[in-house]
């Protein structure tokens, strides 16, 4: 165990935690997050997704004492039910969820691409997406969403 | 929501009064009334109107309902159907989900049910009703005033003198203290002003800002980590457990081992996956499987409990002066629930009761369940549904709850657990079962279908626990506990009526039980001989289950009589059915899709390039609980073999839809899922154990891909009774896209999943 400082949604947190401890049981377990999720634990489907200094990372097999002084959002960091971020306005307005378990890996890896990548193709998005899942399969309606904030963004 | 809410809670915060449940909710609990299934006693009798209602004196209603949400739009639409039996805005409706201290015994949430149970003339719905007369009767006392001049609106009742009391006036913080009435009048669909609207989903706001509370992020004052630690193995049991191979693993708590269940617990949940992967546990080396490339035989191979769904007893000698016979067999594999979150659940297990905070789809079979694995009286034991990642059945739920119950038994604290990946899919959850359906059809001289024999074979072990039955799921069984398996019998003949709840009955036969036709179709000679044998691995209802396996292939098998006819497949469907709801869809998606009406396949001398082609199928979901068709346009690539469907449209009807916008959300959902399914997903194995263990293996179709469009057009008809909606459409997708392929290609794929290998094959076998 060492005491190790990380800073996420703009706060610093100090938590006491052996540093090899994934990301993720730091964000859930110590600081009782809600967006990013336990989904495989292997990279594999995106719902432990948050950002890390601009670029979305998979908290699950990121050591917590590797993150250093990143700057981490997660999915409540980026907006509020009564203040949402753009993208996830978007979402709200295409009604594109239904259990809602996977948003931390569509949105946060959606808006990471596009703001790194705002004149992206079709093609590249897809590519960016590949490795996201959603079980319900709200496909239609996140590719909408996405599409929304990307132009939202460049008008 | 951090621990347990009391029904007071709720209660307090919307200011009515329901003495009943002043306490803690396993202190004094009132033991009147019996659940609403047979059996089993509910404390929450479901024919008291306070059971289902209450009004506060703030006129904020509270419902409980025993039908829960996770993903399928449940809340948002009983919410609605509240707020539109008692006239309140939306936002005044507080909805209790599946708490089996404070919401009645409802069963399980599944099997598309929860429409028809809840939005008919029966449960909340009766409820809700029985609620807005009474609340008109009290106003009646009250202004003088009679009933029939008075309306409810808005959380008051007026009279037309201008005279008006909120319903938090009326009920001055009472209780009904009145039986639901079952001939309280629904009101009725024509004047609907919030059911039938489109809602967006109330949670939608919290869940894409990461608020929203899952299971998985429930927190207990006091709670340690559970991880469990499976066999390598089906049929491994446990030969021995050394405990000290993780005795310097930092936070350990406890190796608990009961029979073949094993897990451990920690401090903190790092540790536990630590320990878990550092146990040292010899098994005993299980018992083998068969080979999967010969399963579809072995299935075949195996004693079978048998039930005849329909026989008119002239099948042979129809096919014996047929002008011709088909014959063809379809293979569906198992597939997973696959859930995006690996299956987590929250246990608080003390010396005399425990709380469980669960993602299962029955909060009182669990209960009684849990009762039962730790030796306690029901009421005892209380769950709480929390909604986990999206389940589409018989997911680890279940399972999951098992293990922290057992994990916190032995710890005697509250205990969180978290499957793995790898657990999940391998010893999780209860697989949609394999299944291989042979088909017979005779045609006479003019291409019409005179006989149509199946036999389809389906595998089962286990399923969903029920009341009775933990061994059902696979922690029920590792403690102990003995799974439902297959009895075989040979056949009765059929009696009563036309059952096609698994829809083994094609549409197109006349379904005749007992001199009763229930089937959609018009062909009189007909059999189905549905056979039954036991599974290798458990079993259990994935959205839409053996219905998909079923339908794949009846309406697979129809394009092709079709196309031995030279007839188009649209034209060849309405031929052969008279169920009018049935053909309304067909028509409604034909016209939708602007149909190209022709025999398949579509002729096309060049088969070096990619090919499209369309593809339909229709179906009654289990008979007659919900209607819809589906055409698919889908692309094939000769040398790749992949196929891409570049667009659905589906047509549905449902009765009175609750919501579009989640009827819509359904529709697109579903059939995407199904087309995943019909792509890609297949379990697989070797000689001793699961190989589809992660999303490296078990292929699901990623965000990224080339999504196709999909267009739905919704028939409301609001003069027969609802039905479910939320397993239609998926119902019809892998026969869709396979009868496209055959339109593109003249290439023929009976076996799903449709991955590049099978589609290349195929194609090499074409003439």
């Amino acid at each position: 165990m060492s005491t190790i400082s990380i800073n996420v949604n703009g706060k610093v947190h100090a938590v006491d935690v052996d540093p090899e401890t994934p990301l993720l049981y730091v964000l859930a377990d110590e600081l009782h997050l809600r967006g990013p999720k336990f989904g495989c634990g292997l990279g594999q489907c995106g719902a432990c997704t948050v950002i890390m200094n601009g670029r979305a990372v998979r908290s699950c097999i990121t050591s917590v004492g590797g993150v250093g002084q990143a700057e981490i959002v997660t999915l409540e960091g980026l907006g509020s039910a009564g203040n949402p971020h753009p993208i996830q306005q978007a979402f709200i307005d295409e009604e594109a969820a239904q259990c809602g378990f996977c948003l931390s890996g569509v949105i946060l890896t959606a808006k990471a691409f596009l703001d790194q990548n705002p004149k992206a193709t079709d093609d590249e998005l897809n590519q960016a997406l590949r490795g996201v899942l959603c079980r319900c399969f709200v496909h239609v309606r996140m590719i909408k969403a996405i599409h929304r904030y990307a132009q939202g963004r460049r008008a | 929501m951090t621990s347990g809410v009391s029904r007071r809670d709720f209660l307090c915060t919307s200011g009515a009064l329901v003495v009943s449940f002043i306490t803690s909710p396993l202190l004094e609990r009132p033991a009147s009334g019996q659940g609403p299934f047979a059996t089993h006693p509910s404390h929450v009798d479901p024919a008291k109107l306070d059971s289902w209602i209450a009004v506060g004196a703030d006129g904020l209603v509270t419902a409980y309902t025993g039908k829960c949400d996770f993903g399928q739009g449940m809340f948002t639409a009983q919410t609605q159907l509240i707020a539109e039996e008692l006239q309140v805005p939306v936002d005044r409706v507080r909805l209790i989900q599946c708490d089996t201290s404070i919401t009645p015994d409802q069963g399980t949430t599944s099997g598309s049910q929860s429409t028809p149970t809840n939005f008919n003339d029966s449960g909340l719905a009766q409820a809700a009703a029985t609620a807005r007369e009474a609340l008109i009767r009290m106003a009646e006392q009250r202004l003088g005033v009679p009933a029939g001049l008075l309306t409810a609106a808005n959380g008051f009742v007026r009279a037309k003198s201008g005279q008006r009391l909120s319903y938090g006036e009326l009920v001055a913080g009472q209780r009904f203290n009145l039986a639901v009435d079952p001939k309280a009048k629904r009101r009725a669909p024509e004047d609907w002003t919030v059911l039938g609207k489109p809602v967006p989903a109330l949670e939608l706001s919290s869940l894409v800002t990461g608020q929203f509370e899952f299971v998985h992020n429930v927190h207990v004052e006091g709670m340690l980590h559970g991880r469990v630690v499976r066999p390598p193995a089906v049929g491994a049991t446990v030969v021995s457990v050394d405990e000290g191979s993780v005795r310097g693993v930092p936070g350990l708590v406890k190796v608990v081992v009961r029979k073949n269940f094993v897990g451990v617990v920690a401090e903190k949940q790092p540790q536990a996956v630590q320990a878990a992967a550092n146990l040292k546990v010899i098994w005993s080396r299980g018992g083998g499987l068969p080979a999967q490339k010969d399963f579809y035989d072995y299935i075949r191979s195996q004693p079978s409990r048998d039930v005849m769904m329909v026989d008119s007893q002239d099948v042979e000698e129809k096919l014996a002066h047929a002008t011709a016979v088909l014959k063809a067999t379809y293979c569906h594999p198992y597939q997973a629930h696959g859930s995006v979150g690996s299956s987590c659940a929250v246990a608080d297990v003390r010396a005399d009761n425990a709380t469980v905070w669960s993602p299962t789809q029955s909060v009182y079979p669990t209960r009684s369940g849990v009762a039962t694995l730790l030796g306690l009286p029901l009421e005892k034991v209380r769950v709480v549904f929390v909604r986990g990642s999206g389940c589409y059945g018989l997911n680890g739920a279940d399972t999951v709850s098992y293990d922290a119950v057992l994990l916190s038994h032995a710890v005697q604290r509250p205990v969180r657990v978290q499957l793995s990946r790898e657990d999940e899919m391998v010893w999780g959850e209860n697989y949609g079962a394999a299944s291989v359906i042979d088909q017979r059809a005779g045609l006479d001289g003019s291409g019409t279908i005179v006989a149509w024999d199946c036999e389809p074979w389906a595998v089962s072990l286990g399923g969903r626990p029920g009341y009775d039955h933990p061994g059902n799921v696979i922690t029920g069984m590792l403690a102990g506990f003995e799974p439902e398996t297959v009895t075989p019998r040979p056949p009765s003949q059929p009696a009563g009526q036309l059952r096609n709840g698994n829809n083994a009955v094609p549409s197109y036969v006349a379904g005749c039980v007992a001199g009763k036709c229930g089937g959609c179709g018009n062909i009189r000679s007909e059999r189905v001989l549905f056979h039954t044998v036991k599974s290798p691995f458990f079993t259990g209802p994935l959205r839409s289950p053996l219905r998909i396996q079923n339908t794949f292939a009846h309406e697979c098998f129809m394009d092709e009589l079709s196309a031995h006819v030279k007839a188009d497949p649209v034209a060849y469907r309405l031929r052969h059915l008279r169920d009018p709801r049935l053909i309304a869809v067909l028509k409604a998606v034909a016209e939708a899709a602007k149909w190209d009406t022709r025999p398949s396949p579509k002729l096309d001398k060049h088969r070096d390039r990619v090919a499209s082609g369309r593809g339909v199928a229709c179906v009654a979901y289990e008979g007659d609980n919900g209607y819809v068709a589906l055409s698919a346009e889908a692309e094939v690539d000769p040398d790749s073999g992949r196929v891409e469907v570049r667009h659905f449209v589906a047509a549905q009807e449902c009765g009175p839809i609750s919501n579009p916008a989640g009827l819509r959300n359904q529709i697109e959902g579903g059939v995407l899922q199904g087309m995943s399914r019909a792509l890609g997903e297949e379990i697989t194995w070797d000689d001793r154990e699961i190989t589809s263990t992660s999303w490296s293996t078990y292929h699901s179709l990623p965000l990224g891909i080339a999504v196709p469009l999909v267009d739905c057009v919704l028939l409301n008809r609001t003069d027969v009774e609802a039905t479910g909606a939320g397993e239609s459409a998926i119902t019809v997708v892998a026969a869709a896209i396979g009868n496209a392929i055959f339109d593109a290609t003249g290439a023929r794929l009976r076996q799903v999943p449709f991955t590049p290998a099978r589609v290349k094959a195929a194609l090499n076998q074409r003439g």
